[in-house]
């Protein structure tokens, strides 16, 4: 009997889902318009200079953020994907990243400061992260397909919606956390509650949203390798056609050349947001301190001061 | 002034800076039912275990110019109370008025105006801009009010040597030290150039010294800014030192409401008298609240024979010479008296001795140690015009450090006692010269 019973929730999505591509195929039509757009714009500008020039603007990123080190390290990474004939699948898969990672972070930012403003706003959107964080990203590809149709733009939605969540949180979380005492201090001064925001709660809050932004860049790379089940490109089809083939020389090779842009975009953004921090957080502060600290003698001298005047 | 609830009169006079009726702030789901509660006589643990009275009742003028101290232990309701004078948090019930302007029931860009325009505040935390230089902390207030950046940071650049921080302004908060950091507060909020100040515990953070020290200088800026300061604080020794009027608050209800003196010397209830108990009292007892009226004193008009009597009298071996109207001229001792009559001087200004101890009658007694070590004679208390207040015996400074009631029951001792062997002066003061001195001596001691 009980097992006769079935809840249709799958098939309730899946009738919204058609519902959606009926009704609302011109939206669709556009969104997938200006995605492709954009994302071939990114991408020619990465594949149109010889790879040499890209590989020296990388390196020249890395010294200024990191330092020599670094710039060395991504020399020798970059390389290391010309030499097994990666490069183009990598600047596709990288413009893939970037695009879905911008597209992430404007919507995440936003709702994560709504959801620090307000208790309910936090209550509500909680469970749609767990739900989107959770759900195996293999699932979204499914609706995205059937919406945008195989390319490039079904990777770049599934993307964007699984690698949202840590935008959101963290910028939450950031929010939250800054000194309670420092915005009341805002707004005893009379500042409105964007002035405070701006100046205020964003410039303090930006190291942790700064790490929610390199989550939501390292989370974007692991769905290119999925995105490339739909027809993304880039390195995701090549790992794909591998797995397919069992070409492990093939796999070893796309892999690595992930690998190798996942490390370079992690520092690179780390160093960011640590850079940021650093600003007022100044290292050689104690011994100043102590040297600086004005000595108890004026107050003594003033006390002798008033006992000489009074008399 | 004493009773928990000041008798007020007019509300819209010109000398009173702020003004609060009837305040009542509980934070909880039915804040509202709770005042109704409170009003009808319940008390602060009958309310609804969601409900919580941080400020039950609460009445009070503050004027302008003066050092309001709010006092409490944790949990009395005086951060609360501080937050509904700038709206930080808005009154359950009751009102509060800045400057005249009614801001518990005003839209929050009128509210903002206020805050710009007349109230600033300190924090206990210091609450600074880490990512602002001391310079831009400063100049936060002005930023606000939309004051041009040149002008902003000029302004605040006079500030910040004002509360001595020159060469420190283009630093960030962390590079300094505690008392440093909360200078920066105290600039911040003094660049606006509002006219009342709200602060927020805001030396408790410091240590001792510097604490003290930061007090020294609020009231050294006090007396040249003469703004209207409304100061909380946990610490008695602080309240008594800064406070012009101080209200002590216990369990959300302002208890007393007095000068650091009647709170000292006059505690509304047991719970009052036990705070004060520990408070630093030389430093909140003036000269003027613990002298005793002179006795051992003689018109500079009297003579020599009519001085021996007195200090005769009183078992004294000096006192004091007054001159027309009560003005202090000066010490006599009985020995060189008593030479004048030998040689039948009349003359007593030949010896009157000038260096003797004498203070106003504001002075704290703290700054009585000294003399009292130094001078045998009590310290004589006088006014700006060098008239004889009163003398502060050495007893009657150990009595009110110990809080022995000496103004109700007078201790009976005149000091110095005469080293002049009692039948000397008898046999001196037997003789015929004696009763027209004495009886004009009399008179004016009277």
């Amino acid at each position: 009997m009980i097992t006769d019973f079935r809840l249709p929730l799958g098939d309730l999505v899946s009738d919204g889902i058609d519902v959606l591509t009926d009704s609302l195929r011109p939206l669709f039509d556009l969104i997938r318009l200006v995605l492709v757009s954009l994302y071939e714009a990114v991408e020619f500008v990465l594949l149109s200079p010889p790879f040499w020039a890209i590989i020296i603007i990388a390196a020249a990123l890395a010294y200024f953020v990191k330092g020599w080190k670094f710039a060395a390290g991504t020399i020798v990474g970059l390389f290391v994907i010309v030499g097994v004939n990666q490069w183009e699948n990598s600047m596709a898969s990288l413009a893939l990243v970037l695009v879905a990672s911008a597209i992430a972070i404007a919507i995440s930012v936003p709702l994560g400061i709504v959801a620090a403003r307000s208790n309910r706003a936090s209550a509500t959107i909680r469970p749609i992260l767990d739900f989107l964080q959770t759900m195996p990203a293999f699932v979204y590809l499914v609706p995205a397909l059937i919406l945008f149709r195989v390319g490039v733009v079904p990777g770049i939605v599934a993307t964007i919606v699984f690698a949202m969540a840590p935008g959101v949180r963290f910028t939450e979380l950031g929010i939250r956390g800054v000194d309670k005492e420092v915005v009341e201090a805002g707004h005893a001064f009379g500042s409105s509650p964007w002035r405070i925001l701006r100046q205020i709660q964003l410039p303090l809050a930006m190291p942790t949203i700064m790490a929610g932004i390199n989550q939501v860049i390292m989370l974007s790379l692991s769905m290119v390798v999925i995105a490339g089940l739909v027809g993304g490109g880039g390195l995701g089809s090549d790992v794909v056609q591998a797995l397919s083939r069992i070409d492990v020389a093939l796999g070893f090779e796309a892999g690595l050349s992930v690998v190798i842009i996942a490390i370079y975009l992690d520092r690179l953004t780390a160093a960011l947001s640590g850079k940021r921090r650093t600003m007022w957080t100044p290292w050689r502060t104690k011994a100043t301190i102590t040297e600086a600290a004005p000595s108890p003698a004026p107050a003594a001298a003033t006390a002798d001061a008033r006992v000489g005047a009074s008399v | 002034m004493r009773a928990p609830k000041e008798n007020v009169s007019s509300t819209s006079s010109v000398s009173v800076s702020v003004s609060v009726r009837n305040l009542y702030k509980v934070f909880g789901r039915r804040p509202k039912d709770a005042v109704t509660q409170l009003q009808s006589g319940a008390s602060r643990s009958e309310l609804g275990p969601h409900e919580t009275a941080a400020v039950i009742d609460a009445s009070f003028d503050v004027k302008k110019g003066e050092i309001f101290v709010v006092m409490g232990l944790s949990g009395s309701g005086k951060s609360t109370l501080i937050r509904t004078l700038n709206g930080l948090l808005e009154p359950t019930s009751g009102s509060v008025a800045v400057n005249g302007i009614d801001i518990s029931n005003v839209p929050a860009a009128k509210l903002r105006e206020v805050r710009q325009k007349n109230v600033s505040m300190v924090f206990q935390h210091f609450a600074l801009f880490p990512h602002r230089t001391v310079l831009d902390n400063a100049a936060y207030g002005l930023e606000v009010q939309g004051v041009r950046r040149a002008e902003r940071l000029e302004r605040a650049r006079k500030i910040v040597n004002i509360v001595g921080l020159d060469g420190w302004a283009d630093k960030y908060p962390s590079e300094l030290s505690g008392g440093m950091q909360q200078r920066v507060g105290l600039a911040r909020a003094l660049a606006t150039e509002t006219d009342i100040l709200l602060m927020d515990e805001a030396f408790s953070a410091l240590d001792p010294l510097i604490r003290r020290e930061m007090q020294e200088q609020l009231l050294e800026l006090q007396a040249e800014l003469g703004k209207t300061i409304i100061f909380i604080t946990h610490d008695l020794n602080e309240a008594m030192f800064l406070g012009d009027r101080i209200a002590v608050m216990r369990n959300g209800r302002i208890v007393q409401i007095g000068t650091p003196e009647d709170i000292l010397t006059d505690p509304a209830n047991d719970y009052v008298a036990q705070f004060v108990q520990d408070v630093d009292r030389a430093r909140v007892l003036t000269a003027g609240a613990v002298m005793e009226p002179a006795r051992a004193v003689v018109p500079l008009s009297a003579g020599p024979r009519s001085a021996l009597r007195v200090m005769r009298d009183l078992q004294a071996g000096a006192a004091f010479v007054l001159g027309p109207g009560r003005t202090l001229l000066g010490v006599v001792s009985d020995r060189h008296v008593m030479r004048q009559v030998k040689s039948n001087e009349t003359d007593l200004s030949r010896v009157i001795n000038q260096e003797h101890a004498s203070v106003p009658a504001d002075a704290a007694l703290v700054d009585l140690f000294e003399l009292a070590v130094e001078s045998p004679l009590p310290i004589a208390v006088i006014d700006d015009k060098r008239r004889l207040l009163g003398v502060i015996p050495r007893v009657t400074l150990l009595a009110a450090l110990g809080n022995v009631p000496t103004n109700t029951t007078p201790i009976n001792i005149i000091e110095p006692v005469s080293i002049i062997p009692d039948a000397e002066l008898d046999a001196m003061l037997a003789s015929p010269e004696l009763t027209s001195a004495a009886a004009s001596t009399e008179g004016t001691l009277a």
